[in-house]
């Protein structure tokens, strides 16, 4: 093998002050939605005491959970000692640190009191699984840190392996911690279920493989180096694996639903009459985010474009917001069920009256919000990717 | 901007008055009660269990006096929808403690009328998940929430099996000296705590029932009346199936 060199991100200086402008305003556009929403309070939101958790905690759990999925080609070198995959590690540890805190800050700037950070991160309810993520979060920033250290200092070096297990072991954790903070929810009956960790796990590898492979595409093309095709045909294998495990865990979950009585409403809801779920779960997370890109990947001439791989990776991406989406919004609307044989026919807050579903229709501020969350991530890469991007050479 | 301005300015007073009359002020926005308050300066602990019995039969289709009471005593209507609100969706993102709900039996079709509202849960399940604690249960039976610890990520709302839980989503300008309250915070029906702290041993709900369906009192004391309607009559916790050993119990559903 030879060796790898590191270099800057030596794209044109116009197109690097392009892409930092566009992030730019489309962080201050969402620094705005910020400041209105904390200044006249969540009304201003399509959230309310119906839906709880809206669109910001969408794609805030997308991001967490993508996070600790662009970790996977830095933990393949480093874990499970794959050696072309060296020189992908600094850019995915660093892509999951970014993605975790793009996440982190829309749930932060979501929260009722913001300014109430510092008790967060000072008083802990040690049964809370809310509690155990803030600790989880932090570590992960904390060790992958110090991970991409070992990769990038010489004298670091001797750490190397130690520090990626402790990635690969952290990031699982953190992942199950995140699908947790719904399955321990007893209340509802589209969460209260073990299998949310390790679905979240799974979710978490093929999200954050697909935007690990589009970030490297891109930067690879827009400073026209070299990409072999190994190691995108190899990405894409995984993604492919990645992607069936995936559906196979969302079959696994609703089949265990459907074979109790008494989530057959529940269930009936998400799959055939809940509207706008409905059509997310059958046309976003089945179709676009499992059995297409799935075809793709593994079609004998479609799977060796890479333009289509390109597409297959964005329709992951597409799907798993979908999926989020279903599983955070559509689990709040579907109604509690706490009077088992009989119907609300009527209430004074909602309920469910004859089996209703709760509305919920995102408003543009909370919207920005998320999506200027989504791209904060990328708005720090070419500001400090300076040495780290992978001489593509050594990789094929 | 308001709309309309629902407080009763001569409640407002005569509180006003009773504040001053048993506290002296140190300094400004900071109160020290005296003596006569006496329940205040003894800490609460598990002799007492705060619990309730609503009785169905005797609640009435289409009162709502308890509901109205409630947000009268915690000042829960003392302001309104923000102008350029939708109607709807601000409907959906007010607050209530108390709700009632019309049942229908699926199979007999028999109709019944319930106040609903925070069950007092012995375990409660908006505790356990609290990251702060903000969301806790005091010693003598109450859950409600510590409003200088509540970061408002609303996790105890996902949590709530009874959907008993409010978010402020707007500005409060007028907060009743009872339940302060403010915006980004959450809250709920906490059994009139100030009362109960005074001395008193009802709440703003029972006192309002016309028909007594609602029964408050001591869960831990044999004698009270609430332990012996509980004793008398057949009563159900609203899903029992989480083991929660709600606080308040229902006969008739």
């Amino acid at each position: 093998m030879k060796k790898i060199f590191y270099k800057e991100w030596d794209i044109a200086s116009q197109t690097y002050w392009m892409i930092l402008a566009v992030l730019a305003v489309i962080s201050a556009v969402a620094g705005f939605a910020v400041l209105h929403m904390e200044h006249s309070g969540h009304w201003v939101t399509g959230m309310s005491n119906q839906i709880v958790w809206g669109t910001p905690h969408v794609f805030a759990v997308f991001l967490i959970v993508a996070a600790s999925g662009a970790l996977n080609v830095a933990s393949i070198a480093s874990v499970f000692n794959k050696k072309a995959y060296k020189p992908l590690a600094p850019l995915s540890a660093l892509l999951a640190v970014a993605l975790l805190i793009g996440g982190l800050l829309i749930l932060v700037l979501d929260l009722g009191r913001p300014e109430r950070l510092m008790v967060a991160m000072t008083t802990y309810n040690f049964k809370s699984i809310f509690a155990w993520n803030i600790l989880l979060y932090n570590g992960f920033i904390a060790i992958v840190a110090f991970y991409l250290w070992t990769i990038l200092d010489r004298k670091m070096n001797r750490f190397y392996k130690a520090a990626g297990v402790a990635a690969f072991v952290w990031r699982l954790i953190l992942t199950t911690g995140t699908g947790s903070i719904f399955g321990f929810l007893v209340a509802r009956q589209g969460y209260d279920a073990a299998i949310l960790a390790p679905w979240f796990i799974i979710m978490s590898f093929g999200f954050g493989l697909a935007i690990y492979m589009l970030v490297l595409s891109d930067f690879f093309r827009l400073s026209d180096r070299p990409l072999g095709d190994s190691v995108m045909f190899r990405l894409k294998n995984l993604l492919g694996v990645f992607v069936a495990a995936s559906l196979l865990l969302t079959l696994m979950y609703h089949m265990t639903n459907l074979y109790g009585t008494e989530n057959h409403a529940f269930e009936a809801f998400i799959l055939r009459d809940g509207g706008i779920y409905t059509a997310l779960f059958w046309i976003g997370e089945i179709l676009i985010g499992g059995l297409l890109p799935l075809a793709i990947v593994f079609h004998p001439s479609l799977g060796k474009s890479r333009s289509w791989i390109y597409a297959a990776a964005i329709m992951v991406i597409i799907g798993g917001i979908a999926t989020i989406y279903v599983i955070i919004i559509g689990g709040q609307a579907f109604p509690m069920a706490m009077f088992p044989g009989k119907t609300v026919i009527a209430s004074g807050f909602y309920d469910g009256i004859n089996g209703l579903a709760s509305t919920y229709s995102p408003s543009l501020a909370e919207a920005l919000l998320g999506i200027g969350g989504g791209v904060r991530m990328l708005k720090i890469l070419p500001m400090s990717m300076a040495d780290e991007v992978a001489d593509p050479h050594s990789a094929s | 901007m308001k709309t309309t301005d629902q407080t009763d300015h001569k409640r407002r007073d005569f509180l006003k008055t009773g504040v001053a009359a048993s506290a002296v002020t140190l300094a400004p926005g900071i109160v020290m009660h005296t003596a006569e308050a006496a329940p205040r300066d003894k800490a609460v602990d598990s002799s007492v269990r705060w619990g309730m019995l609503v009785d169905t039969f005797k609640c009435a289709s289409g009162c709502d006096s308890c509901v109205q009471a409630c947000n009268e005593e915690n000042g829960l209507e003392a302001y309104s929808m923000p102008e350029g609100a939708d109607p709807e969706k601000w409907d959906q993102q007010r607050p209530k403690w108390m709700r009632n709900v019309t049942l229908k039996d699926n199979l007999s079709g028999r109709i019944s009328n319930l106040p609903l509202m925070c069950q007092h849960c012995e375990n409660p399940p908006c505790a356990d998940v609290c990251p702060t604690g903000a969301s806790f249960r005091r010693a003598d039976g109450i859950v409600m929430v510590d409003r200088h610890t509540c970061i408002g990520c609303r996790y105890c709302m996902m949590a709530c099996p009874y959907k008993a839980r409010s978010f402020i989503h707007e500005n409060v300008d007028i907060k009743p000296e009872l339940a302060p309250r403010g915006k980004g915070c959450v809250e709920s029906c906490n059994f009139c705590v100030h009362r109960l702290d005074d001395g008193e041993t009802s709440t703003a709900c029972q006192d309002a029932c016309p028909e007594n369906a609602i029964i408050f009192g001591d869960l831990n004391d044999p004698n009270s009346e609430v332990s012996k309607a509980l004793a008398e009559y057949p009563s159900v916790q609203i899903r029992a199936d989480l083991r929660l050993n709600t606080g308040v119990r229902y006969s008739g559903i």
